[in-house]
């Protein structure tokens, strides 16, 4: 079982409320992405939950039970670091041992959690090397086989892909989803990359300045963010966000909409422009339209084939029940 | 960008550091060679280089005259002591400056250093008064709590060196993965500060060992250090070279084998940090 329950959980430093009180349930066998731009206090909240940091105040409940008093140890969570943290002078295996060892398992039942981690992992040829003689990726792999074989009741992860090129990036992360879908063990997962967030969730959680934005499952995010901030953050290419005159033609402070839900022709539409950078990825184009009046560059995605050009004058017409309307506050009307 | 190394240049350097390292080396060489020679051909002019008659006549004397084991076992409890007693007052001082930092933590860091900048005899008085008022004149339980305190500040400043090439989030994964404190301490922090640790022992076994200030002011007979030998050859019935000579390789010996094994530990101690 794997049930988080954050009441009230507020951190400062000092005079300085890194995150101010806020409530959040993990339910359990969920993978939640905790999302945000660096300094928002993800990791911080992370840390928290694992019990790596004190609250300042409120409750962390792990499985209905009050967790805030107990050590990390105590909690019955693994975490897997940015950097790995493997301990450099053990090896693959006595790496993965360390937990069992600390938790005074017996040798057999250590070596067959070690082998079947070891064989889920790949890693059954690199047993007896020192992290010093892995990649990248191999110890990444070293540091969720240290986390697997806890059992523990959930999965801490801490940027864990960010020290990995693109390329190992993309395929840690299916790794990473299959070994949730295999152990159905609760999961959460901090990364200030939002495709990330997007491509792995059950559930994010969008954090700006310590505070909870929303929550909800990416579709939800996606579809109807609740403020500016949201709107903004989720997505890529971002939603193009526009104020002024624009937007208060449909009685709104702000409007977005996303490149998707904006049609580019060339013989009319509402709002006129110039095709300044064009991206052709093959399947899509994205083209960013100068000269609006709208914003610097409006985000337009269309077809692969759309033969348009740098230079070329266009008509952008937006998808009228594609429009996100926010009020002066940021909110969503 | 590679500079090029060209065969001249290279021959150039080897000469220079050879013939700078034979200075430094010189004084050494010349002690021990002295030490082999009769008080007439210490003194000779001009000296005579390695065709003199070698005798062992000068240890006979020392060993008969004074009693090198005591001296020799003297220092050696007064360097390992002090050395030990620093180590257990400084890993935990280190372990927390460097993985609980508070505000001031780089302040006291400071101020611990500043104090190896005051002049010695300027606190010789009140010490020798302290001492005296106290019965630790002339014994190695004195010696020992001056040079742990003389030495702390370097122990507490290399470990604390060592301590903070340490990733945290190591010792992190140790306490998510169950670990008390000790046991972060004994499998985790300790093999991978070994380095640190052993060299930071040896550089401040060889700086206790070396000590002669307080060894030579603070001790009479009981306590007196291989220092404190050396010295009693130097002046009183005029200078005997060739027996000071013998004192003295006597005394330095040990800590020349000490450091003649330990010099790969010594010199990556040292740099460690420096050079990654």
């Amino acid at each position: 079982m794997g049930r988080i329950t954050l009441e009230g959980v507020a951190k400062r430093f000092g005079d300085v409320e890194v995150i101010p009180p806020l409530n959040l349930d993990i339910e359990d066998g969920e993978f939640v992405v905790f999302v945000g731009p660096s300094g928002c206090g993800k990791s911080t909240l992370l840390r928290l939950i694992a019990g790596l940091e004190d609250v300042s105040d409120g409750r962390i409940l792990i499985d209905g039970s009050d967790a805030t008093p107990l050590s990390p140890a105590r909690r019955g969570l693994a975490m897997v670091f940015q950097s790995y943290a493997l301990y450099p002078h053990m090896s693959v295996r006595k790496n993965i041992a360390f937990p069992m060892r600390m938790a005074g398992i017996d040798e057999t039942e250590q070596k067959r959690r070690i082998d079947n981690a070891a064989k889920a992992l790949n890693l059954t040829d690199y047993l007896d090397r020192r992290p010093g003689q892995l990649s990248g990726g191999q110890r990444q792999r070293v540091a969720i086989g240290r986390a697997i074989v806890r059992e523990p009741s959930a999965f801490l992860f801490d940027e864990p892909l960010s020290n990995l090129d693109a390329a190992l990036r993309v395929g840690m992360r299916l790794e990473i989803s299959e070994l949730h879908n295999r152990l159905k063990t609760t999961m959460i997962y901090v990364t200030h990359d939002q495709v990330e967030a997007m491509t792995m969730a059950d559930k994010i959680v969008v954090l700006h300045a310590g505070r909870i934005e929303q929550v909800g499952s990416p579709l939800e995010l996606y579809r109807n963010p609740r403020n500016v901030f949201v709107a903004g953050f989720i997505g890529s290419p971002r939603m193009n966000l526009f104020t002024g005159a624009a937007a208060a033609e449909y009685g709104a402070e702000t409007i977005g909409v996303r490149p998707e839900h904006i049609g580019v022709s060339a013989e009319n539409g509402k709002w006129k422009g110039r095709i300044g950078v064009s991206e052709h990825l093959g399947s899509d184009t994205f083209f960013y339209v100068e000269d609006t009046g709208l914003a610097e560059a409006v985000t337009v995605r269309a077809d692969g084939e759309v033969a348009l050009r740098h230079g070329d004058t266009v008509w952008l017409t937006p998808a009228e029940d594609k429009i996100h309307r926010f009020d002066a506050n940021g909110d969503r009307i | 960008m590679a500079r090029a190394i060209t065969p001249r240049r290279k021959a150039i350097t080897t000469v220079i550091a050879w013939t700078i390292g034979l200075l430094i080396f010189f004084p050494i060489f010349w002690t021990v060679l002295t030490s082999f020679k009769t008080e007439a051909e210490a003194v000779a002019t001009p000296p005579r280089f390695l065709m003199f008659d070698w005798t062992l006549e000068n240890y006979a004397t020392v060993q008969e005259r004074s009693n090198y084991f005591r001296h020799f076992w003297n220092s050696v409890v007064i360097s390992l002591g002090s050395t030990v007693i620093g180590l257990i007052i400084a890993i935990p001082a280190a372990w927390a400056m460097a993985f609980v930092p508070g505000k001031r933590t780089k302040d006291v860091l400071m101020w611990m250093l500043s104090t190896k900048m005051l002049p010695p005899v300027g606190v010789l008085v009140p010490l020798y008064l302290l001492f005296r008022d106290t019965g630790l004149l002339d014994t190695r339980t004195g010696l020992v709590i001056v040079l742990t305190l003389i030495n702390l500040p370097i122990i507490i400043w290399m470990l604390y060196t060592y301590f903070r090439e340490i990733p945290g989030e190591i010792l992190e994964a140790a306490r998510m993965d169950g670990a008390t404190l000790r046991s972060e301490i004994l499998y985790v922090l300790t093999p991978m500060a070994v380095p640190g640790i052993a060299s930071t022992l040896l550089l401040n076994v060889i700086l206790a060992w070396n000590e002669a200030f307080w060894t030579l002011n603070l001790t009479a007979a009981n306590a007196a250090p291989l220092t404190a030998f050396i010295a009693s050859y130097s002046s009183p019935e005029g200078l005997f070279y060739a027996k000071l000579s013998a004192a003295s390789t006597m005394a330095i010996a040990p800590i020349l084998i000490l450091g003649w094994f330990s010099q790969k530990q010594l010199v990556r101690g040292l740099t460690f940090g420096a050079v990654k």
